[in-house]
């Protein structure tokens, strides 16, 4: 972290950037805002310029037109003295198939500008792959890893140098639920350590779980950003299941927002009274308590509106 | 940078077989030679291989006249093909640029690690073709070399005169590298590249066939390939040397800038 990010508060900062192919624009006017010590979940479907946005934000592509800031520095202008302090994962990751997973990693090591030693160098890269469960001994050659392996060994190469920022697309591919579990756990305790975390993905379980804030990505524009416990705040609703839903909902009139099947949205402050007075005349209560969309529903909803 | 291109070649198994094909050939003709005794008569065939039955040090100049014509060119087009497009293909490209490393900085490493294969290749070559004219084809006279022109050339003599012609061979061979560099930047397949290169160094091969072109013979990049043969006259024959200099270098220039201008600002997006 730099005292430059740190005083703005801001680990990536966007304005109006924009990234046209031809007549396509890819990414249109993102206003992206990270800030320090945030778990940022970026959604978006397959196609959204999510990809794009990530890649514009590691100096990969060049932007048409905007600016953005990462760790303070504007890129990709300043991408010798930011990308050192970011790790990532860009899409799938890749290696050198003929070469064993700490092999690969040393090479990478190797590219950059700094000259550690030797032996801080080997501890880094063994230490890496720990942290993301592969085991440093193992000289069998990449091409003999699987789906899951591979994924790990592209998390321990945005690991080794102990980034600022993890900037990480679709970190959870390939790996199977006990895979996913764990290397949540690392970026939750990476983070913990101050690490911030840019997560890209269109699973939206795994950022509902994960992240603090949210962005929202469609057709290349941002159409939500918010912090996920004001995305998902209580709605003023009570959700009621009863198997005795018409009578509900004549003693309850205006009140009810919606009666899908045998559950009715009541909006009412207090759930508790709701459910006295339900029971008190004689309306029996399979289930009650405060309604809170689902991060997919908040979604839906957002994308419904028009633009 | 460099080194790390350097590890990475090396440790490539596929450079080591290109090296066994560069070497597996010469050592098919002095075999052949050897068995048959039927030397190509002075003056035809690839250079120096009409004396190698009398006199096996000059094997390995025979070897390189051997490979130049088609197997190193072909190998340097493959190695530089694959220098950005393979990158690319394996998707470490990006990883690489995120690292960060320059982008100039890459292609200038790429473009020193072929210049290391040839030299790599070149000393395979001369060193196995040595042992084998020594251990095959006729023995060295004892007065030392004759060179072409017919004179002696002292030991001490020949050796610099090879080390010249092998510095010639390398800038040739830089040549091809920096348009198989640049067909590089362009494509994201590396054996596009490597075809497109080969395919310019057939066309160059089929005007200098070709007397109407002949305004152009002097352009073409395959011209001055064998002048290193020059090199062992006595006096030496500078004159196409000179100018086959002036080529690769142009090519050299002209190719490194234009896959620096269209990597330099190239979106990374596969």
């Amino acid at each position: 972290m730099t005292s430059a990010a740190l005083s703005n508060g801001h680990v990536i900062r966007t304005r109006a950037l924009t990234k046209r192919y031809g007549a396509l624009r890819a990414v249109d006017a993102v206003d992206l805002e990270v800030r320090s010590g945030d778990v940022y979940g970026f959604l978006g479907a397959n196609g959204s310029g999510k990809t794009t946005t990530v890649r514009m934000l590691l100096g990969l592509v060049l932007p048409t037109s905007g600016e953005a800031e990462v760790l303070g520095m504007p890129m990709p202008t300043a991408r010798r003295s930011v990308l050192p302090r970011v790790g990532s994962l860009v899409e799938s990751p890749a290696a050198y198939s003929h070469l064993s997973g700490s092999a690969n990693l040393a090479l990478l090591d190797a590219t950059g500008s700094d000259r550690s030693r030797r032996q801080v160098r080997r501890t880094r890269i063994a230490t890496a792959l720990e942290q993301v469960g592969l085991d440093p001994a193992d000289r069998r050659p990449v091409r003999t890893y699987s789906q899951g392996m591979r994924q790990r060994l592209g998390l321990a190469a945005a690991l080794m140098r102990r980034p600022a920022l993890l900037i990480l697309d679709e970190p959870s591919n390939g790996l199977d639920p006990q895979g996913i579990h764990e290397i949540r756990r690392l970026l939750l305790e990476l983070n913990a350590q101050g690490t911030t975390i840019f997560l890209s993905s269109h699973l939206l379980a795994e950022i509902e779980q994960m992240c603090t804030r949210v962005g929202v990505l469609r057709g290349g524009r941002l159409i939500l950003q918010e912090e996920l416990d004001t995305v998902l705040r209580p709605t003023g609703l009570v959700s009621v299941r009863t198997p005795d839903p018409a009578r509900s909902r004549d003693l309850l009139g205006v009140a009810v927002v919606s009666v899908v099947g045998d559950r009715l949205l009541v909006r009412a402050e207090d759930p508790a009274g709701l459910n006295a007075y339900l029971v008190g005349e004689g309306v029996s209560v399979d289930e009650i308590g405060p309604y809170r969309r689902t991060l997919e529903e908040v979604i839906l909803e957002v994308e419904a509106a028009p633009a | 940078m460099i080194v790390v291109e350097l590890i990475k070649m090396i440790r490539r198994p596929r450079t080591w077989l290109i090296i066994g094909m560069l070497v597996a050939l010469p050592t098919l003709v002095a075999i052949l030679l050897a068995v048959t005794d039927l030397a190509p008569r002075p003056g035809t065939g690839p250079p120096f291989l009409s004396a190698v039955l009398s006199d096996g040090t000059l094997f390995p100049l025979a070897a390189l006249g051997v490979v130049l014509p088609l197997l190193l060119p072909i190998a340097v087009a493959v190695l530089g093909g694959d220098a950005i497009a393979g990158e690319s293909q394996t998707g470490t490209l990006r990883y690489l640029l995120v690292r960060p490393v320059g982008r100039t900085h890459l292609l200038l490493a790429k473009l020193a690690t072929v210049v290391a294969f040839v030299l790599l290749a070149v000393l395979v070559v001369a060193t196995v073709s040595y042992a084998e004219g020594r251990l095959l084809l006729g023995r060295a006279p004892a007065t030392g070399t004759v060179s072409l022109s017919g004179s002696t050339l002292s030991q001490q003599e020949l050796s610099w005169r090879t080390a010249l012609a092998l510095g010639y061979v390398i800038i040739c061979m830089l040549g091809v590298a920096a348009i198989a560099l640049f067909f590089s930047t362009l494509t994201r397949s590396a054996i596009g590249a490597a075809l497109g290169t080969i395919g310019v160094l057939v066309a160059s091969t089929v005007l200098l066939g070709l007397d109407a072109a002949g305004a152009l013979h002097p352009f073409l990049p395959t011209r001055y390939w064998l002048a290193f043969v020059d090199l062992f006259r006595d006096p030496i024959l500078w004159r196409d040397v000179v100018r086959g200099l002036e080529v690769q270098l142009g090519y050299l220039t002209v190719f490194t800038l234009a896959a620096w201008a269209n990597f330099g600002t190239k979106d990374i997006d596969d």
